[in-house]
């Protein structure tokens, strides 16, 4: 077993992190995640693994930052919040169309603009449906507890590396800021140069006279050739789609309805299917891990079989369009959510699923 | 078993200190644990809060609003939180700076003069741990060595000396807690 910690979900990104063996951290401090900055200046990785921790002047500058290092074949990771994150968008694009693996976390608070310090789930339109230009996706998984944030940063890399993609880590000021056991993971090591070399031959690690150079670019005037790049993008995100899709079900064997919900809200949501299973309603949970790529094949073979479902958000509504779209009218789907930073409690999304869902027409 | 607290009172009274003491013990105990504290502008200046939870079992929500324990150590949180005590749950609150004292016949009541104890103690930094104290008495959730195993384990190395100071709180809290009422 591994050491166990009680940490902030922040803390336990910044430490596993450096277990990950993460060559460079750039970010810029910004409620609710600057104890991940602080984690990382206190700890001084760079004594211990070498890694490079530094406060850029600007979420611009980190994300074009971890563009740079990504490129050399680096593990390379920024953090911020909503507002910050916005700010990242143009690098993120170009990030992927330039195929960099890379880690991005985005600890959500309430927006829009700078919004709230509190905690929000409205970022997922932007996680998931593309916050910059062009036919791009994210890798986005949603962590629901500290041992996730954890678990996360080391599956986010992975994926990144082994799909050369942006991953975001999508959390929330509640998964920030709140502390749980953690069962870390030992250290890994950083890659040496000639290791690089020799596991990513893309990466721009300085020419040897036996290729040619390496050139990482978002950019392709010849429309024939940009679009054979985008059609080779878009293979790579249905192989992500077959193998990468990842989600949890609770209590949905004997389910006549479910909730619908991932992070912070599925956490309540658990809360809410004992709730009303004391009460003898047969509810189940159905918490999507990825939120690209969408466990849609799961909620449609569950819509055969359940009598509603009931999304819930810390938003106005955003997921709901992805479970719409995956259960075609066969069930009914609705939406409750807190906005602005309030957080909904498990007795409330008791009332909305009797009366919305159960007790509704 | 599952223990759903909220510890709730000013900023700078050790309130997620003491939180957070708590969910290592549980820990030491190998129990499942959450804390979650209020943080952001309420945090400076005003009321702090913490729900901490122990459990057998994974932890679902870390947000509620009932609770088997509040433990309270102000008026505001008087006012915000006894309400929010389960039927037959646990108040545990220190008098002081208290002008509306709890009147729910439902739930059990207790009191520590937390704030007196660690005046004449000469020491105000144990008064969160005589308010653990007095709460471990009421509810024995997890046994005082792994508090102490806990602490050591929450405080950093060059803190270790206080340690002893801390025991002393939690042994003087054990001591003087109250009951104004409990119920069947």
């Amino acid at each position: 077993m591994g050491e166990l910690r009680l940490m902030k979900g922040n803390e336990a990104i910044a430490e596993a992190a450096i277990r990950s063996g993460v060559d460079a951290y750039y970010g810029y401090p910004i409620t609710p995640q600057s104890e991940i900055l602080e984690y990382l200046m206190s700890e001084e990785p760079y004594k211990r693994t070498g890694m490079v921790v530094l406060q850029a002047e600007s979420e611009i500058a980190s994300v074009n930052m971890v563009y740079g290092a990504g490129a050399g074949g680096k593990k390379a990771m920024t953090t911020s919040s909503s507002p910050g994150i916005s700010l990242m968008q143009e690098g993120l694009s170009y990030i992927a169309g330039a195929e960099i693996p890379c880690l991005i976390v985005n600890v959500v608070r309430g927006g829009p603009g700078l919004g709230t310090i509190q905690p929000s789930q409205s970022d997922y339109f932007q996680t998931t449906k593309g916050g910059g230009h062009g036919d791009y996706r994210l890798i986005a998984l949603a962590p629901a507890s500290v041992q996730e944030m954890s678990d996360f940063v080391k599956l986010g890399f992975e994926l990144a590396f082994k799909y050369r993609n942006p991953v975001m880590l999508q959390a929330d000021g509640v998964i920030g800021q709140m502390m749980e056991k953690v069962e870390l993971f030992d250290q890994m090591p950083r890659l040496t140069d000639q290791e690089i070399i020799a596991k990513y031959p893309w990466a721009t690690t300085g020419k040897p006279k036996s290729r040619e150079r390496n050139i990482i670019t978002s950019l392709d005037l010849e429309a024939l050739k940009q679009e054979e790049f985008n059609l080779h993008l878009q293979r790579k995100y249905k192989e992500v789609t077959e193998n990468e899709t990842r989600y949890e079900l609770v209590n949905c064997e004997d389910a006549e309805y479910l909730l619908v919900a991932y992070g912070s809200s599925a956490r309540i949501s658990l809360k809410t299917v004992q709730l009303a299973r004391e009460k003898g309603l047969k509810v189940g949970l159905v918490r999507p891990i990825t939120l690209w790529p969408f466990p849609s094949k799961i909620i449609s073979e569950l819509a055969d079989k359940v009598k509603g479902m009931l999304c819930v958000e810390m938003s106005a509504g955003q997921m709901i369009e992805d479970v719409i779209l995956a259960t075609l009218g066969k069930t009914k789907v609705l939406h409750y959510g807190r906005l602005g930073g309030v957080i909904p409690s498990p007795d409330e999304v008791l009332v909305a699923l009797e009366t919305q869902i159960i007790g509704g027409k | 078993m599952t223990e759903e607290i909220i510890i709730a009172g000013f900023g700078g009274q050790g309130v997620l200190s003491m939180g957070k003491m708590l969910a290592y013990s549980g820990i030491m105990q190998e129990q499942e644990v959450s804390w979650m504290p209020s943080y952001g502008p309420e945090m400076r200046g005003g009321t702090a809060n913490v729900t901490v939870i122990l459990s057998d079992q994974r932890i679902n929500s870390p947000i509620l609003n009932s609770f088997d324990t509040a433990i309270i150590l102000n008026q505001q949180s008087m006012d915000k939180f006894e309400k929010t005590v389960k039927p037959g749950g646990i108040l545990l609150y220190d008098t002081n700076g208290i002008t509306k004292h709890p009147t729910r016949k439902d739930i059990n009541i207790y009191v520590v003069e937390a704030a007196k104890e660690s005046a004449l103690m000469k020491s105000s930094k144990t008064f969160n741990m005589i308010v653990l104290g007095a709460y471990l008495k009421i509810r024995p959730i997890v046994e005082i060595e792994n508090v102490i195993k806990g602490i050591k384990k929450s405080l950093p190395e060059r803190h270790h000396h206080l340690i002893p100071m801390n025991v002393e709180g939690i042994n003087r809290g054990l001591e003087i807690v109250q009951i104004i009422n409990e119920v069947a």
